[in-house]
């Protein structure tokens, strides 16, 4: 039955269910697109218009003037970037550590490690908003960066593929003498690039898009990152809806375009956080 | 900043025998080092030994110490710290007034913390089916071997790269009431015009569905592994005996799913109980308060009223209903899969 329902349609059913699917997921992201490039006078008409009649760089050009987005973005990708290289190296070696040294105290340093992921923010973030108060450090860039120099999760992955990584290579250079660390760096770590740039994009995604931490930490607006500033345009340009989707633009632009370029590493980023379980 | 309970369980076990003898002996601790790991070592004991096993610390904290101070730092001190807090009225600029367990018993009486809860579980308990279901649906379809599938993927997946406070501004911009793409769409379907994120009875609603829009993609992929996975002589063999696409799926693909399921399902609980970001860019816990969860809760305590001992003090129950909960799928799940191998 189902063979002869298949041979009346001209295309497999399960378009059916895909092609909309596709369309709801995308298309919110098309008219953020498209409404960044209306005029005001545009959006605001009734019956609302889907595709302006012309592109306007309006929204975009008064929000530039008008707003520090572009510092906000010079911000983001500083604390990305600290955030992304502090991953790359701390985790790395914590993982290597974990896995390949016999040291005292390795089982009960590695257990708190594991054991911090239980820990919700919320909790978190009141002493440790205290914590950086102290420390003269809240509404600074590094109170936006510090918690991302490193992760559980990212110790975690490191630790996993390096258990995983046959140690025959890493042998072999030590009985021609390399130390420890020479063997890390030029043995081990080569070989771990794919679970570096899972690593990399990992970081980049959640240090890029974090709202609440740097909600907290950051009050004076020169040092907001894109998430913050974005947020509080909603208050300062509530109906300047031009406005409000180029911001979206701006923020989300680099990570969609990353994500095009680099589909496969990004599925394969998004499988394997899910591996954390 | 989170992650699924399993975790901590499965590396916690695999961590007992190094927690339970580090604080002995020089000699049971060289040995006891080796204990977890695979490879076996040279570890000579005697004054040279003592020597490398001294160098040998020395290293391996090198190694593992900075991310290691850093992550433990960041969490287990705080989260001390938050308890103390807990237990006092607190602007966190004057003294701390010390008040014992009171604001944990008064916490039954708080009619905003009761509703906040009640928001909670209800936004739980419609998002966390939903997406598992849809996530698990989109990953069979995303499975065929069919035309445009690269484009299909591409788009289904991409919303998650897009961050929550962009998806929080763009929602808020289709789902408004007067010149939304949600109700322009209603208007040409001949359907009446709805208040989504400005209406008491809908906002929360809308919520489960924005924040769908941004985790399906997630739960998608880690389906589309999953059934990658399933062996194919499997599902082969059914269909040689004669089921249908439905039955082939019901009683032989589920089924290996079960274990992805169980994670997905906690770990979506854990995203739907902290989800805040959204809330804070869509109605701000708004309208009426129907969408004032329990983080968002925490929030305004702490940073917008500055009741940061109460404010901990809610924490720390949220942290404890989170651990209960987990605790008790994955007992369930381990439960039920040792019942069906028998």
């Amino acid at each position: 039955m189902a063979a002869a329902r298949r041979r009346r349609l001209p295309f497999n059913p399960w378009h059916l269910l895909l092609m909309p699917l596709a369309l709801v997921f995308a298309l919110p992201l098309v008219q953020m697109l498209l409404t960044s490039l209306m005029t005001s006078a545009e959006i605001n008409r009734f019956p609302p218009k889907v595709f302006p009649t012309s592109l306007h760089t309006e929204g975009y050009r008064i929000l530039l003037a008008q707003s520090h987005v572009l510092r906000w973005f010079g911000n983001t990708v500083l604390v990305s970037t600290v955030a992304v290289v502090a991953h790359l190296i701390l985790c790395s070696t914590a993982g290597y550590g974990f896995a390949r040294l016999r040291f005292a105290g390795r089982g009960l340093a590695f257990f708190a490690v594991m054991a911090t992921v239980m820990i919700p923010i919320q909790l978190l973030m009141i002493p440790t908003y205290l914590m950086f108060a102290r420390l003269g450090i809240v509404d600074t860039l590094a109170a936006a960066f510090v918690p991302w120099l490193a992760s559980a999760f990212g110790i975690f992955l490191m630790r996993q593929f390096f258990l995983n990584l046959p140690a025959e290579l890493e042998d072999a250079a030590r009985l021609d003498g390399c130390g420890t660390f020479a063997t890390f760096r030029r043995i081990a770590l080569p070989l771990a690039r794919p679970a570096l740039v899972t690593l990399a994009i990992f970081t980049l995604l959640s240090s890029w898009n974090d709202l609440l931490w740097p909600l907290i930490a950051i009050s004076d607006d020169k040092n907001f990152t894109l998430q913050v500033g974005l947020a509080s345009f909603q208050g300062t340009r509530r109906t300047y809806w031009s406005q409000l989707m180029a911001g979206n633009v701006i923020a989300t632009a680099p990570l969609v375009l990353a994500f095009l370029l680099a589909q496969r590493r990004f599925v394969a980023t998004m499988s394997l956080s899910g591996m954390k379980g | 900043m989170t992650a699924g309970a399993g975790q901590a369980q499965v590396s916690g076990t695999r961590a007992a025998p190094g927690v339970r003898t580090a604080g002995r002996s020089g000699a049971r601790r060289a040995r006891s080092g080796r204990a977890g790991s695979g490879r076996v070592g040279s570890g000579r004991v005697g004054f040279g030994g003592m020597h490398r096993s001294a160098r040998r610390t020395l290293t391996g904290w090198a190694f593992a110490g900075p991310a290691t101070a850093i992550v433990v730092g960041l969490s287990i001190f705080p989260a001390a710290w938050a308890f103390f807090i807990s237990r006092t009225r607190w602007d966190g600029i004057g003294e701390p007034r010390a008040l014992g367990w009171r604001n944990y018993s008064r916490m039954a009486q708080d009619t905003d913390l009761l509703a906040a809860a009640r928001h909670t579980l209800l936004l739980t308990a419609v998002f966390v089916p939903a997406v598992v279901v849809l996530g698990m649906l989109v990953a069979t379809a995303l499975n065929q071997r069919i035309r445009f599938i690269g484009f299909y993927r591409t788009c289904i997946f991409i919303p998650y790269v897009a961050s929550a406070a962009a998806t929080g501004i763009l929602a808020s911009y289709v789902f408004n009431p007067q010149f939304g793409a949600a109700n322009e769409v209603l208007r040409r379907l001949g359907l009446p015009a709805q208040g989504f994120l400005e209406s008491p009875h809908q906002a929360l609603f809308v919520i489960v569905v924005i924040a769908l829009w941004g985790e399906v993609g997630f739960t998608a992929v880690i389906y589309l592994a999953a059934l990658q996975d399933v062996p194919k002589e499997l599902t082969e063999a059914a269909v040689v005996d004669g089921a249908g696409p439905w039955r082939v799926f019901w009683h032989v693909t589920f089924p290996q799913l079960r274990p992805v399921t169980v994670f997905v399902a906690v770990w979506e609980t854990i995203i739907a109980i902290q989800l805040f970001d959204l809330v804070y860019t869509t109605t701000r816990g708004g309208p009426l308060n129907t969408t004032q969860t329990v983080v968002y809760y925490i929030y305004e305590l702490a940073f917008q009223t500055h009741r940061l001992g109460y404010g901990a003090a809610v924490a720390y129950a949220l942290f404890a209903v989170t651990l209960v909960l987990t605790a008790v799928v994955i007992w369930y799940s381990r439960r039920n899969n040792r019942s069906e191998a028998f």
